[in-house]
């Protein structure tokens, strides 16, 4: 489904990704694992069309998109739910959501937010506020939810346990997990090794704008060098 | 002393004007709000509009106000296009890089009026220019009384725009989240753009609106615009209902100081009022508090 063979990137001179290839097949969670700083916001802004790429391609279900704008490759399904939530905190969370879908025809628009409500009761509780006033595991729902919106047939997400209390941290963990049994392709960009290899089928782990290392999840949970940097063990 | 009826006519007529330098701030705030900067051709480009209705009105003889009809989309293109196609991509996506483009703009724009028209003033009589309403014992001006009208009913127009529509709502997101908003799809250039046009569009509006009742020289947007710069200041950077508030409270600090203390002083009420404010509340009547 997303295949992407040795791409560059960076800011001005300093390169951050120095040639990085991963692949998800659909209805697969790939979990990314870095520590802070590896360049793993930058790969999703580069999948996302907001980063240009310097070289490398990205096919996704056949169209290349690494030179693609961000519209685009929204519209091919690939959608991607930042670190750091970046919900619009001046609209109401329905706007929010409405937004969401800004890609996707008018039609099925109200009854696609009702479904988002059915996952999240929160987020109608909330409908009419504004989103800068929710709580910040609320705030990621949102972010989330208006990630469903625009009907992904991938989803990107970055860090969605940044910042929460353990408890909000095991109810997100457990959210992906029933996201990914209906069948979404999930890509789980993550500094939180443990639980992400856990839901995880496959995952890759970065380092300095490399992978270092793939493979089965269940694998890598083993793996003594992997123990030794992320779990302190 | 002024009878009290000639100092209520005189603030009403003042009120009436405050609304037309409304609505010019109005597109001068919109563009802050969302492009986070300060757009320095718009004087410029409310005298392009000013001159395109008094050539739609002297060449085809139609009405003023009709000519609003014909001004505005155009103004809308020319803002869109000027956005879209020279002022975003000579900035390189640095705000003081737009700031210089729309600087520069602006003198060409004032230096091509000149080479055009030369620095002659130029009207439009109406039979309606000097007609008064009666309102009760009051006599207000038949075009401040449009002017007024047709404000709010673009000022209501703006809102639902960016309430109930899709790109009212993306203005408004990238206005505050512009890496969320490309993440939805939205594409912040024509965003940009159209919020650009959006704002020359009501200075099309406002240009309609003068025209009745006043001269267009290649110079005078540049003194409407001043006016305006301190509404936005005054109203709170980049929030509609203070660029609306402010515009209506100037206009009638202009017209009360001009009664009390004469024509040549009037403008110095505006900005007594502006510094009290910008020192009582430093983010202007409706400006979000750091
Ligand atoms: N907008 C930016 N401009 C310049 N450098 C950046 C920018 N964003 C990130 N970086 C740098 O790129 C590197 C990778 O950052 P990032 O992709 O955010 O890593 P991660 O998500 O793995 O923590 C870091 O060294 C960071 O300082
Ligand atoms: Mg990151």
């Amino acid at each position: 489904m997303l295949e992407v063979r040795d791409l560059r990137a960076g800011y001005g001179g300093t390169e951050v990704l120095r040639g990085v290839s991963l692949d998800v097949n659909a209805g697969e969670v790939v979990a990314v694992l870095g520590s802070n700083g590896v360049g793993k916001t930058t790969l999703n802004k580069v999948l996302s069309g907001v980063v240009p790429a310097t070289s490398g391609t990205i096919r996704f279900n056949g169209a290349a998109l690494e030179h693609a704008a961000a519209p685009e490759i929204v519209t091919a399904g690939l959608i991607h739910v930042p670190e750091g939530r970046k919900i619009f905190p001046n609209l109401s969370v329905r706007e929010n959501l409405e937004l969401g879908a800004y890609c996707r025809p008018r039609r099925g628009r109200a009854a696609k937010v009702d479904q988002v409500y059915e996952i999240f009761p929160k987020l109608k509780q909330r409908a009419r506020q504004y989103a800068g006033t929710l709580s910040g595991g609320e705030q990621q729902m949102l972010a989330i939810g208006r990630g469903l919106m625009g009907e992904p047939k991938l989803l990107i997400l970055d860090e969605p346990s940044l910042g929460l209390s353990p408890l909000m941290v095991e109810e997100m963990f457990a959210l992906i997990a029933r996201l990914a049994a209906s069948g979404l392709a999930i890509m789980l960009v993550e500094q939180n090794v443990v639980q992400s290899l856990e839901l995880a089928g496959r995952a890759y782990i970065m380092e300095n704008g490399f992978i270092t290392l793939s493979g089965q999840a269940s694998e890598l949970k083993s793996n003594a060098e992997l123990k030794r940097a992320y779990l302190g063990l | 002393m002024y009878s009290p009826q000639i100092v209520v006519e005189a603030l009403l007529n003042g009120l009436m004007l405050g609304a037309i330098y409304a609505l010019i701030a109005l597109g001068l705030t919109l563009i802050y709000g969302v492009l986070h900067i300060v757009n320095f051709a718009h004087g410029a480009l409310l005298t392009v509009a000013m001159f395109m209705v008094w050539l739609v009105c002297a060449r085809y003889g139609l009405d003023p106000y009709l000519a609003i009809l014909v001004v505005a989309p155009l103004m809308f293109a020319l803002g869109y296009g000027l956005q879209r196609f020279i002022i975003g991509p000579a900035s390189h996506g640095k705000d003081n890089g737009i700031l210089l483009v729309t600087l520069g703009l602006s003198i060409i724009i004032e230096n091509a009026l000149l080479a055009a028209f030369q620095s002659d003033t130029r009207t439009i009589t109406t039979d309606y220019s000097f007609r008064v309403v009666e309102l009760g014992p009051l006599l207000l001006s038949f075009p401040r009384v449009v002017g007024f009208g047709v404000t709010i009913a673009t000022t209501i127009l703006l809102w639902l725009v960016l309430h109930q529509t899709d790109i009212g709502k993306a203005i408004r997101a990238v206005a505050k989240e512009k890496l969320g908003a490309s993440l939805v799809g939205i594409s912040v250039p024509h965003v940009y753009a159209m919020t650009f046009a959006i704002g020359c569009a009501c200075l099309a509006v406002a240009a309609g609106l003068l025209m009745p009742s006043f001269y267009v020289s290649p110079k005078t947007g540049a003194a409407f615009v001043l006016v305006a710069f301190t509404i936005v200041v005054l109203g709170g950077m980049g929030s509609i209902p203070g660029a609306l508030i402010g515009g209506l409270l100037i206009g009638v600090v202009e017209a009360a100081s001009s009664l009390f203390l004469g024509d040549s002083l009037g403008q110095i009420g505006i900005f007594l009022i502006f510094i009290v404010t910008l020192l009582v509340r430093p983010t202007g009547l409706f400006g979000a508090r750091a």
